[in-house]
């Protein structure tokens, strides 16, 4: 594998990590980080709260426009061995962005990237999945199906 | 001009002591909790967001409650807050053809791909009041079905496919986003200005106006193409990531209102569009927006600009709750030098009345 390519594998598996940890509550991530000896670390930043003004699009497809903000809070982490990792989330929770900042130098390290990916990782997005479908299947339920009226008047 | 009233300040902090004893209310009936407004007032929540132009379901809720449920209030103190906090930059543009529908409806096709999904909605509903709910009420669990897979494209990306509708409006190379927080308002304002200025606008401004559309004036022939609501996903490209990072997902609100035809001697006629989009489960609003940015494209699309819903200094000018309530309410303040300059200049101008018709000069005036 040249370097390019696993540069932007890492990059997919931060991405789809981050995707998974911004759904959950940060009492979720610690309680997951608590089940094994973490490497020392400590903040590069420290969590701290702002805006991100949130964009749509004309018409659902074209050009952009300011729809109004969003608060996010950020922070980054750098392990002991080097890796920065860095945390982003809706909302003020600071804790949850240096918790997902954490996880995210941590899927960067040799040493703990797959044991993160198993232990935290895996679990909050099979609980998102499970979460998902509830709700589609809740919403499923009110589905008009225009078909099988007309079939049952026929 | 207003004037310092001796003694105020006593006066004042005991109003505020006053307001929070009110605020509290009736101390032997439960306070109510952020999170009770979220969960059970989240209209009222997303109402909030919208208007404050802030996604932050909490803060949304805290407002509420200091406001005593004044909504416009509420929305003045989170307009306020957001001043306090710094801006990292702007996200992606959402993608609302890649929401998690939770309620999706055309009014136009009885048959669209991944079908019509009434979600939780007031449809339908019987509008009379449930004395259950008085009481306080466990709700049945909510019937489930198998979801499908199968994608809900944007109504309008389907006759848009067969040139039926025109397309939206494409990013010019190089052109900066408007931004009203940013910059003053000038006119003619793009229609990402109006976008924004409509999407944070009072939701009764936009409907009266809307709705004057509907009744004539500015009249342009509306059908809801589609509305939907659900989350999507929101990525922020922070440079020193060097991706665009997820963030988490908000619900928003899209209505796309599909108007009458636009054509010309070079182009086929094709139906036009108006946009609606706004934080939460808002469909009166997006839809009074749609309507509204419909009305507003009258110069662009050569029509005639007669009507309220069609001036965008008329409607951009007043749609803002926080501005206008300002203004409104400043009337309320001390006016006292104002108002004496004002009284003495009456008084003038009695006295010259009373001269000119003392029973002389009448007289001489007869005469």
């Amino acid at each position: 594998m040249d370097q390019v390519t696993q540069h932007n594998n890492q990059q997919a598996q931060r991405k789809a990590a981050m995707a998974v940890l911004a759904h959950a509550e940060a009492g979720e991530i610690a309680a997951r980080l608590r089940n094994f000896t973490l490497p020392a670390h400590q903040d590069l930043r420290a969590p701290e709260n702002g805006l991100v003004m949130l964009r749509g699009r004309i018409g659902g497809d074209g050009a952009p426009f300011n729809l109004g903000e969003a608060t996010v809070s950020r922070a980054a982490v750098r392990l002991a061995s080097g890796e920065v990792g860095f945390g982003y989330t809706l909302g003020r929770d600071g804790e949850k962005a240096r918790l997902i900042a954490l996880c995210d130098a941590l899927v960067q390290s040799r040493d703990f990237g797959g044991l993160v990916e198993r232990g935290v990782i895996a679990p909050l997005r099979e609980q998102l999945m499970v979460r998902r479908r509830q709700a589609a299947e809740e919403t499923a339920a009110t589905k008009v199906d225009f078909y099988t009226m007309v079939r049952g008047e026929g | 001009m207003y004037v310092a009233v001796k003694g105020g300040e006593r006066a004042i902090e005991n109003a505020h002591r006053l307001l929070a004893h009110k605020r509290r209310g009736d101390q032997s009936v439960a306070e109510i909790s952020l999170d009770q407004i979220s969960e059970q007032l989240g209209l009222a929540v997303d109402r909030v967001m919208s208007e404050g132009s802030l996604y932050d379901r909490e803060l949304a809720a805290l407002a509420i409650k200091q406001a005593r449920g004044d909504l416009i209030e509420a929305i003045f103190l989170v307009r306020a807050f957001r001043a306090t906090l710094p801006r990292f930059g702007t996200s992606e543009p959402v993608d609302t053809g890649a929401m998690q529908v939770q309620r999706r409806v055309s009014a136009t096709f009885k048959d669209i791909p991944g079908g019509q999904i009434l979600g939780p909605t007031f449809d339908y509903t019987h509008r009379l009041l449930d004395p259950s709910l008085a009481q306080g009420v466990v709700p049945q669990v909510p019937s489930t079905a198998e979801a499908s897979t199968a994608p809900t494209p944007r109504v309008t990306d389907i006759l848009g496919r067969d040139g039926l509708i025109e397309s939206s409006p494409e990013a010019e190379d190089g052109a900066s986003v408007g931004d009203l927080t940013r910059e003053p308002l000038n006119f003619p304002a793009d229609r990402d200005l109006r976008l924004q200025n409509l999407a944070r606008g009072d939701e009764g401004f936009l409907l009266a106006m809307g709705y004057s559309t509907q009744r004539g004036y500015g009249r342009n022939h509306p059908f809801v193409g589609e509305i939907r609501f659900g989350e999507v996903e929101v990525e922020f490209l922070a440079e020193e990531v060097g991706f665009a990072v997820p963030l988490g997902a908000i619900e928003l609100t899209e209505c796309q209102m599909v108007n009458q035809f636009k054509g010309s001697a070079t182009e086929a006629p094709c139906f036009t569009r108006g946009y609606g989009l706004a934080f939460g489960q808002s469909e009166r609003k997006t839809m009074s927006m749609a309507l509204v940015d419909r009305a507003l494209r009258a110069r662009e699309l050569g029509e005639e600009v007669r009507a309220p819903a069609q001036d965008e200094e008329f409607v951009m000018s007043h749609s803002d709750n926080v501005q206008a309530t300002g203004f409104v309410e400043h009337l309320k303040l001390p006016h006292y030098v104002d108002f004496q300059s004002e009284l003495g200049l009456l008084r003038k101008l009695r006295q010259e009345f009373a001269e000119a018709n003392t029973p002389d000069a009448m007289k001489e005036a007869a005469e």
